[in-house]
């Protein structure tokens, strides 16, 4: 974003909640909306003498996202201690990675730019704080938080960028991307509003065509795509403005409230950020083997990216259409059926993207049907629309027989639609006289009183060329 | 009435096995005399007279194999589930594990009738046992001086006869320590060999359980009950080769080395004399003495004096008051304040003196001096090792530099303190076995002989120290003065 000859500088950490059946290091269910306390043990609670041990398949998958970026696998890798005070850490530690994480220096390309994955590393979540009497569920004037520790312990992979990102729409496509990609390989449902997938994203910004980096803040709970971009062009105008006026930014950790759509300062959790990070000497360290690595590189499904790239030379779509298509797989899927079914890319991608409404209820024979129909000619394209609508009440329903049944099919080469233009003509002498005069404009309203009477079952161009050859 | 000081848990089993006497009988004896003595000593923090009986009377009713029905004493770090298990510390008073250690449960699935948790120096932090915050533990020997520590309970209970095999557990020679100091046996197993899944957690790349007995073989009979991987615990894997309980008499061909670097820290002459008797009586039985050499070990405790504090420093960050143990707040405290309170009152002076060392080893700056420095030293130390081996069969030396010193003569001194264990700490750093036999006495007080071997050594190990040990022929029973039943 380049505003008043200043350029935003924008690095994202997003933290994606696996969807492991258990937990990170303790066989308890990784299971969301449960009652409170229920999937907890010794381990997870961090009870003395409790110990943890790895998940297995949790590791697959922080795999999974490494190679789906594009990044190195470590050989081996290492766990560590994040030490700090708070009640949402049982342990008073985090199990997560430092200096060795198991994936690093990868990439994902959005909008035509390469964004670099700094590292994507393995931990345990934190438990759930929920405070009660305060404004809004903050801890900040609560009279009382209680701990929920279903959510403790549960697995985490967190993505680092590089500062790619050059504005807050760069960065909401490239959360849109990673958040298919990782929908994709099917490591998290990427649900924001469970938060299973967070983003913090480190905002600075500086004249344009200057090469350092200004000073960052970071910016949490931006909870929604929505919020992540607000909340993102808030601080970047702030910045530009506190520098304009002479100012210097802070470094600090910003709350955006979309409530106010502004940025609060955040209460720290210690006063300064020393974790005194360690190994954590209870877990040996991982060494994923190269056969687990090639096993995963070959189970991996066709990227958004690739897909997008193949939508575009396959059904001959733009870059922007076949980006869209592929908001989500399941998007991306049912275009594909609808495309293939129908025999017609380009109209199954019009189709799906105007109707997103169609994806998981109407079958993609049913779209298929309609498209069909239209290309044949059997229906106009304004009469498809209403048979869409017919099947979105009856979703098994066969469109051909939709047409047949409420008498849609066009009447382009008919005698009726022949006498329908004549009835028309004669009922207008007026704008036939004008027409001939010269006043070719009348002719539109009389394609209009054609069309009323064919509800749409005629192309109006083929009637508007009818209506030309009568009155000359 | 059985007696049980000097009873074997070999003995034991002839006892049950020939229906001498029955496993409640057995049992009762052993309650009795720690109900009896246990006054002047405070071997035990806790003991639980009605469930051992019961379990004692499901043997003799249903009918007993092996160890089942031979008294065993646990350690007070060991979670045992709906029994309070509080590692000697005031903030885990009261606390009620939930489940059973992995050691523990193997324990159980052995027979072994459990007959309470001993005395211990809070979260193993001490060599005295001076430490608990449940009063000190006198040596059965003189009963002026400590049992040694961290394990001093389980080391005392072995030499007082109030039960014929104890757990203890062993980070920086808490298990090693106190066996010398109370004429027992004591071993500390390679890491790893024992489940940690359950102990509650001083230092987690060190602490290791182990046994305490009158004799090797008894040593090697629950060694073969607690070794073995357990899929909790990460670190733990299964031995090599299954443990053997020793029986051979002779030590031909055995290479013992003696590590003059180490015994140069300081070695009190009476704990010299004995030691090398022992060497000679060794050299007796066929083995080799040749010296040889630890370079780095001079640094050892220093590197462990970082490294186990700052591993401490996270373990005890838990502690907080919010799930269980003692929790103190006052109204309109914040959680800080409480967490402030609790840790206050919870923890004692040498506890919070190591969460203090160990927080400011990996402080940020200050990490790669400390904490990465010692971690080096350990690698020096862990290789010193693996050239001494290749030379020797086993590294002997004394266990402890002195006999039992008097209760209150360290308790001012840390570095006197710390320095009991300047020859057990290199052990636990390379991650070794190491076992302390009981060799002779110096003032009327038992010295430890401490034989060392390669990781997974320990049948080696074992048959070595069986041999001597014959040959030594100790009596582990202190003076009838001192404990009177």
């Amino acid at each position: 974003m380049s505003v008043d000859g200043w350029e935003a500088v924008i690095g994202l950490e997003i933290h994606v909640q696996l969807n492991t059946d258990s937990k990170m290091f303790c066989a308890c269910a990784n299971v969301f909306g449960a009652e409170p306390n229920t999937l907890t043990c010794p381990v997870c609670l961090g009870y003395p003498g409790a110990l943890p041990t790895i998940n297995g398949g949790a590791v697959d998958k922080a795999i999974q996202i490494g190679l789906a970026l594009d990044c190195e696998i470590a050989g081996r890798c290492q766990f560590h201690r994040k030490n700090y005070f708070y009640p949402d850490s049982p342990k008073a530690y985090q199990i997560s990675q430092y200096d060795q994480p198991i994936c690093t220096r990868g990439h994902l390309d959005v909008d035509g730019g390469r964004i670099g994955i700094t590292r994507a590393h393995l931990e345990e979540d934190a438990a759930k704080l929920v405070h009660a009497g305060g404004s809004g569920g903050r801890i900040a004037g609560a009279e009382s938080s209680v701990v929920d520790f279903n959510r403790c312990g549960t697995p985490l992979v967190e993505i680092v960028t590089e500062p790619d990102l050059r504005s807050p729409e760069q960065a909401v496509a490239f959360l849109g991307l990673l958040k298919n990609t990782l929908q994709t390989i099917g490591v998290s449902d990427c649900d924001m509003e469970k938060g299973s997938l967070r983003c913090d994203a480190n905002v600075s910004v500086r004249r344009a065509g200057e090469m350092g980096l200004g000073t960052k803040t970071e910016l949490k709970n931006m909870n929604s795509f929505k919020f992540l971009g607000e909340g993102m062009a808030a601080e970047i105008r702030r910045q530009i403005d506190l520098l304009e006026a002479g100012g210097e930014v802070r470094q600090e950790t910003l709350h955006y409230d979309p409530q106010a759509r502004a940025l609060h300062a955040r209460r720290s959790k210690e006063e300064a950020d020393d974790y005194r990070y360690f190994p954590e000497p209870d877990l040996v360290p991982l060494e994923p083997s190269a056969d687990t690595v090639r096993r995963l590189r070959d189970a991996m499904p066709e990227l958004p990216a690739a897909r997008i790239a193949r939508f575009r030379e396959t059904y001959g779509l733009s870059e922007q259409d076949a980006t869209d298509l592929n908001a989500a797989p399941e998007i991306a899927d049912y275009f594909e059926a609808v495309a293939g079914a129908s025999g017609d890319g380009k109209a199954a991608s019009d189709w799906v993207r105007n109707q997103p409404g169609a994806v998981g209820t109407i079958p993609a024979e049913g779209l298929a049907g309609v498209v069909k129909l239209i290309t044949a000619g059997t229906i106009t394209a304004t009469i498809g629309k209403q048979v869409y609508a017919l099947l979105e009440s009856d979703p098994s329903a066969d469109p051909a027989a939709l047409v047949e049944e409420h008498g849609l099919a066009s009447i382009g080469d008919s005698s009726e639609l022949e006498g329908m233009v004549a009835e028309v003509l004669a009922q207008n002498p007026q704008f036939v006289e004008q027409f001939r005069a010269g006043k070719e404009g009348v002719i539109n309203a009389l394609v209009g009183q054609v069309m009323k009477q064919t509800r749409g079952r005629a192309d109006a161009r083929q009637v508007q060329q009818l209506l030309r050859d009568r009155m000359q | 009435m059985t007696e049980t000081l000097g009873l074997t848990a070999e003995r034991c089993v002839e006892l049950l096995d020939a229906r001498e006497v029955s496993c409640r009988e057995l049992v009762t004896a052993y309650l009795d005399r720690i109900q009896a003595a246990d006054g002047g000593i405070h071997a035990f923090l806790r003991t639980r007279r009605e469930a051992a009986l019961a379990e004692a009377d499901g043997f003799d009713r249903d009918g007993r194999t092996g160890l089942q029905g031979v008294p065993i004493a646990l350690k007070d770090i060991l979670c045992t589930k709906g029994e309070e298990t509080t590692a000697g510390s005031r903030i885990l008073e009261g606390h009620i594990p939930i489940y059973d250690g992995g050691c523990v449960t193997r324990v159980k699935a052995a027979g072994l009738v459990a007959l309470g948790k001993t005395n211990m120096d809070e979260f193993a932090m001490g060599s005295s046992t001076e430490n608990s915050a449940f009063g000190v533990t006198h040596n059965p020997w003189d009963t002026e001086r400590v049992p040694g520590g961290s394990s001093g309970g389980s080391a005392a209970a072995v030499a007082a006869g109030f039960a014929p095999l104890s757990l203890g557990t062993d980070t920086g020679g808490s298990i090693r320590q106190p066996a010398a100091l109370c004429g027992v046996v004591g071993m500390k197993p390679t890491y790893g060999a024992v489940s940690r899944y359950g102990l509650i957690a001083f230092a987690s790349s060190l602490d290791q359980i182990g046994p305490f007995a009158l004799t090797v073989r008894d040593a090697a009979l629950l060694m073969q009950v607690i070794c073995g991987k357990d899929p909790c615990d990460s670190t733990s894997v299964d031995l090599p080769e299954p443990i053997e309980v020793p029986s051979a008499g002779s030590m031909r061909g055995v290479r013992l080395g003696v590590p003059s670097d180490l015994l140069a820290q300081g070695v009190e002459p009476g704990v010299r004399e004995a030691f090398d008797a022992s060497l000679a009586a060794a050299e007796g039985l066929g083995a080799e003495i040749v010296e040889t050499a630890l370079p780095h070990a001079g640094y050892a405790l220093p590197a462990y004096y970082l490294i186990a504090p700052a591993e401490a420093s996270a373990n005890l960050s838990r502690f907080d008051g919010v799930r269980y143990g003692l929790r103190l707040a006052e109204p309109g405290d914040t959680v800080g304040d409480m967490y402030g309170r609790t840790r206050a009152a919870g923890f004692g002076p040498e506890v919070k003196r190591r969460i203090m060392l160990g927080t400011y080893a990996l402080s940020a700056g200050y990490y790669d001096a400390y904490y990465g420095m010692a971690q080096k030293v350990r690698t020096r130390i862990r290789e010193d090792f693996a050239a001494a081996f290749a030379d020797v069969d086993l590294v002997v030396s004394p266990t402890s530099p002195t006999v039992a010193f008097r209760i209150g003569e360290r308790v001012d001194d840390p570095w006197a303190m710390y320095a009991s264990d300047v020859l057990t700490v290199p052990v636990n750093l390379a991650g070794l076995p190491g076992i302390s036999i009981p060799c002779g006495t110096s003032e009327g007080l038992p010295v430890g002989f401490q034989m060392v071997g390669p990781a997974f050594s320990e049948n080696r190990i074992l048959r070595a120290a069986h041999a001597l040990e014959s040959a030594i022929g100790f009596d582990p029973r202190p003076p009838a003065t001192v404990v009177r039943a």
